[in-house]
């Protein structure tokens, strides 16, 4: 049995905890959210709890997010301190966005590319007036119209539209490529490969992300980014077990993968070809992608010339992306530095001593 | 690169801690205090029984420290026993036969040890990324009479395990003259550990 | 507590960490022990409180807390602070531990931002939280700077600091996190603890480690070791002292808070150490204002 001292601390955060909870809950009239309710109808919140708590869990995103009381960035910290305590069975083999089902799939570089533009599910043009109808209980929406013929399966790619002239870097991994980083379980190093970047804007910030983005977009450090192409749908995830030696499908992901486009820096070795960036995130989350693919972008910069904007810099960029560190610390100004304070007390009055002895002092020689 | 793809005979595998989580802390913390208390002899005699070859105290060190992330440099003489596919068994650790990668090393046979300079030093901006290296010795007391001081220590102190030649103490000497490179040394005799980080300053009577 | 009772904490493992973050853990804790003063770096991981709120201190203090171990938590010196309070319960919760204020009763003290008025002893391991484990990361942001600064011990960028600070103020007027040298080899920040502390970092008798989990690096300072904090020749190392004495133990070698009465000037200096005051005024020492509200004695009763 343990026994710990009861002082003002202990029943205070009880309390807290207590208050918390009754407002969470908000007026008792009103019926309790379900969080099959916040994953079906916040669904694009649960997509990013999803994503930037590196955890596919629509269900648990759900709960955190209602736990959070929709602070996304607590309900983030909810799941990745979920996720961590999580055994580790084994490795998926890596996901084929080209085989994706698309929902989604747009570019901008060309009017027409084949499969076509989707529109699919988007707020893109929508005119943002309050909808006073949703106000109201029991709204279903009528359905969307099918397409009268099937969309093309796999739907080509954007690479596999400039594959045959060169003009697009290929992805295709170099051959020193060995197990990719994993910032889950080894601490941030520097120069950071690609890999690691990558990791760190899929957990990144999106806000952090998105002002970055629109940072490089407005001059500072300047990609000239175009949008190839983003789509939107489910891959399927396959896992190979010891045992069996040869893939099995254990799952589907909803994924949103973004390829922003650019001139590269001109090398002398290779001939001029357009350079990408890439996003990619869990769900649906757009703005998320696209920030993540401009960053990407701009960090690859850096490889090649000297960083003259916080968006290409490394180390800047990485370490200040992460919105669970970043809010912890930035909050961990509440918690209490008397301390501190009082050794900085003591020293700024001896300092103020000191300067009105010497003022009184000089005042004195002056007379 | 792993010596042993052959498959596992579990049945000759003999059990490793029987409360993993519970016998590791308590490891832990007598290994924790060895490297913090150069010299000062460590007592695992609650750990279970280890596979032929190696020691109980050896053995839980192991236990206790090794997984699959832990590229483990074992003496030739226990890469084909029953220690191996204990280790490989319960520990999950990939092995190589190359000491410069080695995250740990077991070394049963000091006289035969490959030198202490062959495996990893560490880098300047990462010296943590350096060998501990396990030396079985048969006793810790009886052998020749180190003097330690550095970190860890007050004053002075003295171990003495039993079975070490004048030019491996050379070589401890040299290895800590190196830091922050270097190698740090875990002595294991029986059911007894006692600790020799790279920070200590070794002197040996007569040399 | 029952260990069995359903709260949240109990469908976790043993001290919250999986087994295998232990051992990354506890492999890195080894190899601080071995370079002391060196920032070794760890795969922090999240944990359930925020980081800059301890999760190097929590992860440090899981990786080697044992059912036999009793636990103490402080942050600003004293037991009551609301963020010790917490952590303390997380350790009662996940480990089954014996809890305590008493200094020389603990086997692990967790503390922020202050080291114990009570010398510690042998068989004791202090964990300090560590907001930001680079003594010179406020000379030079990049990692990749600092990091080849220690590996070359290349610290003059230090002492031109502590210079400006003798040119500006008459003095180095560092006050908290004070950069002190290992050994004569790493220069190594002490976490935000009062200068007044610094010196019970020399050869102390217990194991220090430092934890910073945001920032995902482990040091630590086995015990008696060296530990001295930078200064001049002209301008040697001093420490806090007051003009007051405690008001409710009247100690006057410990380090003091200050406590505003009200707001036309009337304050009272009280002991940041809670323990160590609570322990002077049992043994009979009276400060000033000793029937002061502060010093009432908490009840003791079984935690919830």
């Amino acid at each position: 049995m343990a026994y710990v001292a009861v002082k003002g601390g202990e029943a205070a955060i009880s309390n807290a905890h207590r208050w918390l909870a009754e407002d969470r809950r908000g007026d008792p009239a009103v019926p309790e959210l379900g969080a099959d309710q916040v994953r079906e109808q916040l669904s694009l919140a649960v997509d990013r709890v999803m994503s930037e708590g590196s955890c596919y869990d629509r269900d648990l995103a759900a709960l955190a997010v209602k736990q959070a009381r929709g602070d996304l960035p607590e309900a983030i910290f909810l799941m990745r301190a979920y996720r961590t305590t999580l055994p580790r069975f084994g490795y998926a083999q890596p996901v084929e966005t080209a085989a994706m089902a698309v929902r989604r799939r747009i570019s901008a570089a060309f009017k027409d590319i084949p499969g076509g533009q989707v529109l699919g599910p988007t707020f893109d043009y929508t005119h943002r007036l309050l909808d006073f109808r949703l106000a109201a209980d029991g709204m279903v929406p009528d359905a969307a119209v099918e397409a009268e013929e099937p969309q093309t399966y796999p739907m080509a790619t954007i690479a596999s539209v400039f594959d045959h002239e060169g003009l697009l870097e290929s992805d295709v991994p170099s051959a020193d490529t060995g197990e990719p980083f994993d910032l889950t379980r080894e601490p941030m190093s520097f120069p950071a490969g690609r890999d690691q970047r990558l990791q760190a804007l899929a957990r990144g910030d999106e806000g952090f992300l998105l002002s970055l983005a629109y940072s490089s977009q407005r001059g500072w450090g300047n990609t000239h980014p175009l949008c190839a192409e983003i789509r939107l749908g489910e891959v399927a995830v396959a896992f190979v077990p010891d045992e069996l030696g040869f893939a099995i499908e254990i799952g589907e992901l909803t994924l949103t993968e973004c390829h922003m486009i650019s001139t590269g820096a001109a090398g002398m070795e290779t001939a001029p070809q357009f350079a990408r960036g890439y996003g990619l995130t869990f769900g649906h989350c757009e703005r998320k992608a696209m920030s993540m693919a401009i960053v990407d972008r701009a960090l690859r910069d850096a490889e090649e010339v000297e960083v003259a904007a916080p968006c290409q810099d490394q180390e800047f960029v990485l370490y200040h992306s992460d919105n669970v560190e970043a809010s912890g610390f930035v909050q961990h100004l509440k918690l209490p530095h008397y301390v501190d304070f009082q050794a900085d007390l003591q020293l700024i009055r001896r300092l103020r001593r000191e300067w009105f002895d010497r003022e009184a002092a000089l005042k004195e020689a002056a007379e | 690169m792993n010596m042993h793809a052959s498959p596992l005979d579990l049945t000759e595998i003999a059990p490793g801690f029987a409360d993993p989580t519970r016998d590791s802390q308590a490891v832990f913390r007598r290994v924790m205090d060895a490297i913090a208390r150069p010299g000062t002899i460590q007592d695992l005699s609650f750990a279970p029984e280890p596979p032929a070859g190696l020691g109980r105290a050896a053995a839980a060190v192991a236990l206790t420290l090794f997984d699959f992330e832990t590229l483990v440099w074992l003496d030739p003489v226990l890469r084909t026993g029953p220690a191996a596919d204990w280790l490989r068994f319960h520990c999950a650790c990939p092995f190589t036969d190359r000491p410069g990668e080695a995250a740990f090393a077991i070394v049963v046979d000091a006289q035969a040890c490959p030198p202490l300079s062959s495996f990893n030093p560490g880098d300047a901006k990462y010296p943590d990324r350096s060998t501990t290296l396990i030396v079985q010795t048969p006793g810790l007391v009886g052998g020749r009479c180190a003097t330690l001081e550095g970190p860890g220590i007050k004053g002075r102190t003295s171990l003495a395990p039993a079975g070490l030649e004048p030019g491996f103490w050379t070589q401890v000497q040299a290895n800590h003259a190196r830091f922050q490179f270097g190698v740090d040394l875990i002595f294991a005799a029986g059911d007894l550990i006692a600790g020799l980080p790279r920070s200590t300053r070794v002197t040996i009577k007569g040399n | 507590m029952s260990p069995a009772s359903n709260t949240p904490e109990r469908y976790y493992n043993y001290a919250y960490l999986d087994e295998q973050t232990k051992r990354m853990i506890r492999r890195a804790i080894l190899k601080a022990l071995a370079i002391p003063g060196y920032q070794a770096p760890f795969g922090s991981r999240e944990m359930p409180v925020p980081y800059g709120w301890g999760t190097g201190g929590i992860q440090l203090t899981a990786a080697i807390i044992g059912p036999d171990d009793v636990y103490k938590c402080i942050d600003q010196g004293a037991d009551d602070t609301t963020n010790a309070v917490s952590i303390r319960r997380f350790f009662a919760q996940v480990a089954d531990v014996a809890v305590t204020e008493d200094t020389a009763e603990a086997t692990i003290i967790q503390t922020r931002h202050r080291i114990p008025e009570q010398p510690l002893k042998a068989g004791q391991v202090l964990v300090f939280q560590v907001p930001q484990p680079e003594p010179l990361r406020g000379l030079e942001p990049r990692e990749t700077e600092t990091r080849a600064m220690h590996a070359y011990e290349e610290y003059g960028l230090q002492y031109v600091s502590l210079y400006e600070s003798v040119a500006t103020y008459g003095r180095i007027a560092s006050t908290v996190g004070y950069p002190t040298m290992v050994d004569e080899r790493y220069l190594m920040s002490p976490s935000p603890i009062p200068k007044f502390d610094n010196p019970k970092l020399d050869d102390n008798e217990a194991i220090l480690l430092f934890g910073a989990g945001r920032e995902k690096r482990i040091y630590a300072v086995p015990p008696h070791t060296r530990v001295r904090s930078l200064d001049f020749e002209d301008y040697p190392f001093e420490t806090q002292t007051w003009e007051e004495d405690c008001a409710l133990c009247g100690a006057r070698d410990s380090y003091l808070d200050e406590v505003v009465l009200d707001d036309a000037g009337e304050r009272m200096f009280v002991c940041s150490d809670s323990h160590f005051c609570a322990e002077r005024r049992a043994q009979g020492h009276v400060g000033r204002m000793a029937d002061h509200q502060l010093a009432a004695t908490p009840e003791k009763e079984p935690a919830q």
